[in-house]
This record gives C-alpha cells, structure tokens and sequence, in this order.
C-alpha cells in the first residue's frame, strides 16, 4: 500500500466508523482531489459527506470549525499546504482557540498537502508547519510512512482538537509497504525511534526520516550507529523520546526539509540545550532547506533542499568532532 | 491623635502601559486634599488622565516635577493623613494610586553563582559531557589536561574519557592518575566531593585507627531480583488481591502416578511428579472460565483465547516462571513433558527469552519445600494465579451422607488468588472448585 493509498485508507475506514466524519475541499468530490486521495469517496459516502467547495480556503476552514464546534467531525483538505495561508486567520485565531473561550472541543483536521522535490515551485512546494507550530491550540502531525500515515490521519479525525496532518507530496506514490488490515491508530504526541544506535542522535520527521535512514546505514559501514528518532507528531512534541536518545548519544543532528531559520529545529535544539546540555559531547547541528522560496528550477530545487548526502556530511563532522 | 504618611504611586491606567508623564500637579506640599479630589493630571501613550488623591490629608512632598516620565508604581508623592483615614486610604479597591503598604520596592539581589569549573590552563576545549564524565568519575582538571583526544583539535571526545574511566578502574597505568600531579585542591573540579576525598591528604594517625568489625555486608541486586521486585511491589499495587484456599484430596492422582511411575519413566525419559496433573486440571478450568484467562487494560478486559500456562520455578539465581505455550492443545503427556523441558532449562540456564513469554495463568508449587498453604502474588498482567501446598496423608471424614469414617488420604491445600477487578469470589471459588473436582475424578486413561 502506497502512502498515498494509506491515507486514503483510513480517511474511508474512519467515514465508515463514524457518520460525523465529513470532507470538505476543492475538487474532492467527483474529480476526486488534484492527488486522488478522496477518488471514489463521493460514490460511497454521497455528496452531504464529500463537500466540493468554492476555491477559497478560509471559507473551507471556516466552515470545518463551524461544522466541528457544532459537533460534526470535518476533514477539510488544502489542495496545496501553500494555500492554507488564506485561511490562516481561521485557524489560528478561531479554531485554535475556540476551545480555551467556550469550552467546546473543536474536533477538525486540516489535510495539508506539503514538500517539493517534484518542481512545483514557490506556490505549491513549501512545508509550512512552523508557521503552526508556534500556536498552541492545535496540534501538528507529519507521518513518514504509510503505517504512520494510516495511523496517524485515523488519530486526527478522532481527536478533539483541530490537528493539521501534513502530508508530504513526494512520499505519496514514492513510498509503499505492507500495513495490518486491523483497525489500529499511531498515538499523537509519541515519537518512533526508526532506527537504534549509540553514537549520534537525528531528530528528524516526514522526508527527512529517509534520508537520515539512508545516512544512517552509511554511516555504520564507516563504523558509527545513528540513531533515527521520527517525531511523527510536531506539536506537542515528545520532549522525553528526543531528551532520552540524546542523552545516551551525546551528539544531535536535526533534520527537516522545511526552511532553517526559524524551524521547528530550532525549538528542539533549544530543548536539547536547556535540558540535556550536560550531556552534549559536540554542538547541536541542524540540516534543513536554505532561506528562500522553494526554486522552481530543478537544478536550483535539488541544491536547496536537503538530501541524503547532506546529512551525511553532517553526521561525518560530528562523528569526528 | 494617629498619624499615617500615605506614598502615591504613579498608576497603571491600561494593561501594556510601563509608564506616565506628569503633566501638572494640582496640589502643592503643604495643600490640603480631600479623598477624590484631583491631585494630579498624567499623560500615557493611550490616554491623559485626572488622577484622584487617595486619602484626605496634607500633602507633604511631591517627588517628580511636571513633565517629568516615570515607570508605574513609582512613588510621586507623599500626603500625611490623620486618624481614621488610614483605613479610607486603602479601602476603594479600585483606587490603583495607593501603594500597597505590604508590597516593598523591589531590590534584585543576584543568586549565589554555581562553583565554577576552573579553565584548563591549556586552554583545550570541553564539552559539557566531557567534564560531567569527569566529575562522576572523580576525575581531576590536571589528570583530564593529560588524557590525549581523538576529536577534532586534539579534543577529548565521550569515547575517549569513557575508556579512560575505564582504564582508570581498573587499575592500568594512567597518565595523570597519580595523586602527586594534582596535590591542590584548587585544582580540582570543585563540588566533587569523591574527587576531594580521593586526594586528600591522608593524617599517618587514621592508618592505626581500630574500626570495629562490620555488621552487615551490602550486596548488589542481580537483574533479576531487581526485576522481581519491582514486579511484586506493582503486582501489589495494581490487583486487589483475593484468596480461596480448597482442600483436595490427592489420593487418587497420587495412586495414578505410583501405578505409572516405573512404567512412564521408561517410556518418556523422566518422572512422572504431581506438576502434569495440576496442569492439565488447571488448563481445563481455565477453558471453562475464559475470564480467569484475561488481562486487564484500562476499562478493557483483554480475553486469550489460548492458554498460556506459567510454570513458577525456583532456580540458583531466583524465581522464574517459564511457560507453557498453548497449553490447551496438549494432551496429558504433552503437559508432562514440557514441564520437564522447561523445568530442566531453567535449572541448567537454557531458557531463551520467548519462553517466559505470553503467559496468561501461573502455577506455583512450594508444596515441594512442605510449605501447607501459601498466599502467591499475582503475576502481572495476569488476574490469577493457583498455589499448590505439600501433598502430606491426613486423616479425613469420607463418606459424610453414608454416616461417615475416618480415612486417610493424601490431601493438599490449593490457594488461588485472584484480581478482585473482576474475579469475585463466586468466579474464584467456582474455578477452584473445578479444579479440585478434576483432581479428585482424574481420569487415568489420560496418562497413556
């Protein structure tokens, strides 16, 4: 199953579920959504539960929070993560909050096609999660793996709280492996360590899970295990997964795709500084995209993004500070 | 008569506001004012306010001229007040001039600085890890200069102070462990108090000091007592224990296995002992009621529908309870001889981590150490376990409805205790019962 196909697959197993559970968005109807993820959904869930809305997404997200705070349990898709910024006062102002006012949950998620890598350009390539990251209200969730992908957009919906399930473009037909059929869901707020090791520890999420993963097993033949700890969840982040790998490694790398300055790496090596520096044997380093628009060049596009020979470099500098 | 000298602070009129401008005083030192009538006009960055005298009285020093900015809650201004205004000077809770006579001005006094780490005097790099290591491992600034480093410049990395700790325990040549490079202990990493002990001076008078024999000796846990430990203690803490204790009647269990005794070591290799029998009666209990085979999560009942049958045995290092896998399809020999395999591994160390996996029942037999009637602890995330005391002869009314006499018979005491979440004492007694029936009706054709 695809990561695509996962997503699809637990958005249908969750309307099948819950009668509440509805989606909302451009094209998601009979089209099917600009990445198919909702084909086939009008045709078994009718047209009250698979919205095609107008091409606006603060009215989308406005009417989730709507639909969710009267008791509905809404899926509003952003045909790209790039656009969500139209609805951008709805969710952080409205959704967000609406909880700590009046004491009503609102139980929405916010399916966020996001990442480039495929020459979308400025407008339909930008990994937006920490312009949300910085709002408490909602929470943030960025699967690597169809497991985590199915797991996670399960979780969402059964959440009370708005989530924004940042789904990530590239790993949608890129990535495929078996998942159980049984009814399961990957736990908001809990991080996975992908893979063991003892001497360098990278926080990482979404695509920078695989290239740490790939970076990782290089590293081991130069005699050096990494440890790979996927976030899975961004907010609230699992402090104790990431405390505890880099309390036994010593050394932390981070790693995202989204833009450096300002990212979610810079929280988490704060984190690591205020409660773990006692146990920093090297400085922490991060890895992420330049500070631009996402170019649309494709040459400009695999120089600014983030790869898997990047991070090498970087777990090679710190394996030898 | 009372006097009170009131301090008139420069108010807080909007939430962000830090500070105001003193546009005009209406009073001079030595005026008097009445309560609410206006002592002054401020200016902030949201508004131009008119600024009430808090108490009537006299007002006796202005601190600030006109135009003058000053932070809110400073004090502007004095007014000696007499008698009762005191008390009318602190009463409209909404008059924010007057300043608090509890709250005193604030002075910052900085916290006492940690002791700090003296710099290396080769100016070498640490990292916060690195000189944690040290200090926990009593190591010394002047030792740590001569440890050599395999990091970048020269830098003495985790792996590195690592082996050198190592090394230092035991007992091989490291440079700079010697006391004499590091008499001062100025030069030691302060807060260490194991550091300072380790090279302090030593008085020749503590050598001859007589200290009397010890009394007790401190041993160290193994994993697994440390692991049984914490197991009981939350085995406790988690299950409302409840006990039934029935008597059995062995008597017809134990001439089974004389009759088969010679016949059945023979044929499979070992002796035929009491353990088969439990089992096997404990395993058909067990399917007759399914909620004694469960686990417990949240408001969850989790029911196997298999049975896993712990086996609880005693071995040199402690208490381990290896257990028989999906002991519903074995036969009566098939229960004999995995008691024995796992009985035999665990004696000689052989067991591997799958088999004290997945038990869903435990079986505990202390009878063999003449223990009558024991009281086990659950073990988690089990609901119950069954306890078998000493098979001993003991003279027992038969026949009670025939008038009755006096017989003997080979008796046992069986205890099960029981998660009272959700075994009441009906479901309990109930599946003791039918293990005691079984015991007491076994049907000998199963052994062969």
């Amino acid at each position: 199953m695809t990561y695509l196909e996962a997503i699809s697959e637990g958005l249908r197993e969750e309307m099948r579920r819950d009668t509440s559970v509805i989606l909302l968005g451009e094209d998601i109807g009979t089209y099917g959504g600009a990445f198919k993820v909702t084909k086939g959904f009008i045709e078994e869930f009718g047209e009250g539960r698979v919205i095609d809305t107008v091409l606006g997404e603060a009215a989308i997200i406005g009417a989730a929070t709507g639909a969710a705070i009267a008791g509905m349990r809404p899926v509003a898709e952003m045909q790209f993560a790039d656009f969500v910024t139209n609805g951008f006062n709805q969710l952080v102002n409205v959704s967000a909050k609406y909880y700590y006012r009046n004491f009503i949950p609102v139980p929405m998620v916010v399916r966020l096609p996001s990442g480039g890598g495929m020459h979308g350009g400025p407008f339909h390539s930008t990994n937006p999660e920490a312009w949300f990251f910085h709002v408490p209200g909602l929470k943030l969730v960025a699967p690597s793996t169809p497991y985590d992908a199915k797991g996670l957009i399960k979780a969402a919906v059964r959440d009370p709280n708005p989530v924004l399930y940042f789904e990530h473009k590239y790993l949608y037909r890129h990535l495929k492996s078996e998942i159980p059929d049984e009814d399961f869901i990957v736990p908001i707020g809990k991080a996975d360590i992908k893979r063991e090791g003892n001497e360098i520890t990278v926080v990482t999420y979404s695509t920078g899970v695989h290239w740490a993963l790939d970076a990782a097993v290089a590293m081991e033949k130069e005699g050096v295990t990494v440890e790979v700890v996927d976030l899975r969840t961004l907010l609230p982040l699992d402090k104790e997964a990431i405390l505890n790998s880099v309390k036994k490694t010593g050394k932390a790398l981070i790693v995202h795709e989204d833009t450096l300055t300002g990212g979610i790496g810079a929280e988490i090596a704060a984190l690591i500084s205020e409660r773990a520096f006692q146990h920093l044997d090297a400085p922490i380093k991060r890895v992420a995209s330049m500070d631009t628009p996402v170019p649309y060049a494709p040459t400009l596009e695999k120089y600014f993004l983030p790869n898997t020979e990047k991070v090498l470099m970087a777990l090679r500098e710190l394996a030898a500070y | 008569m009372f006097m009170a000298k009131i301090e008139v602070v420069m108010p807080q009129l909007g939430e962000s506001l830090t500070e105001g401008t003193i546009v005009k005083w209406h009073k001079k030192p030595g005026d008097k004012v009445r309560r609410d009538e206006t002592l002054l006009e401020i200016s902030t960055d949201k508004v131009d306010s008119e600024i009430p005298s808090p108490v009537s009285g006299v007002v006796t020093r202005l601190l600030f001229d006109e135009q003058k900015t000053v932070a809110v809650r400073t004090v502007i201004a004095e007014i000696e007040t007499e008698g009762s205004e005191t008390v009318l000077a602190s009463a409209p809770p909404e008059a924010p001039s007057v300043s608090p006579p509890a709250i005193k001005p604030f002075t910052f006094t900085r916290p006492p600085s940690p002791p700090r780490v003296p710099a290396p005097p080769s100016g070498r790099f640490y990292s916060p890890l690195v000189l944690n290591i040290a200090r926990e491992g009593g190591i010394s600034m002047p030792e740590l200069e001569q440890i050599p480093g395999s990091g970048e410049g020269g830098r003495v990395s985790k792996k590195d102070i690592l082996a050198y700790v190592e090394a230092r325990k035991k007992g091989a040549p490291t440079p700079g462990a010697a006391p004499s490079v590091a008499p001062a202990a100025a030069s030691t990493i302060p807060s260490a108090p194991r550091i300072e002990a380790g090279l302090r001076h030593i008085d020749s008078g503590e050598l001859t000091k007589k200290y009397p024999p010890p009394q007790y000796e401190i041993l160290q846990m193994s994993n697994l007592l440390q692991k049984m430990s914490e197991h009981m203690v939350r085995s406790v803490h988690t299950s409302p224990h409840v006990q039934a204790v029935h008597e059995c009647d062995m008597s017809k269990v134990d001439a089974i296995r004389r009759n088969h005794a010679d016949g059945f070591e023979k044929r499979e290799g070992f002796k035929l002992t009491f353990m088969p029998f439990i089992c096997d009666a404990a395993v058909k209990a067990l399917q007759q009621f399914p909620l004694v085979n469960s686990s417990i999560e949240g408001d969850k009942i989790i029911l196997k529908k298999f049975v896993g049958l712990g086996i609880a045995v005693a071995s040199e290092n402690g208490l381990i309870v290896p257990v028989i896998k999906n002991a519903e399809e074995k036969n009566f020999v098939g229960l004999a001889r995995t008691v024995n395999d796992l009985a035999t591994r665990t004696r000689s160390k052989r067991l591997l981590p799958t088999d004290i996996e997945g038990g869903t029942f435990t079986v505990t037999n202390y009878g063999v150490f003449g223990t009558m009637v024991g009281i086990p602890i659950i073990n988690q995330p089990q609901v119950a376990i069954l306890g078998i005391g000493v098979v001993k002869k003991r003279p027992v009314v038969i026949n009670a409805s025939e008038g009755g006499a006096i017989a003997i018979r080979s008796i046992a005491y069986l205890t099960l205790s029981f998660d009272h979440r959700i075994v009441d004492g009906a479901l309990g007694g109930s599946f003791l019962a039918t293990i005691v029936k079984h015991l007491e009706n076994f049907d000998e054709n199963q052994i062969v």
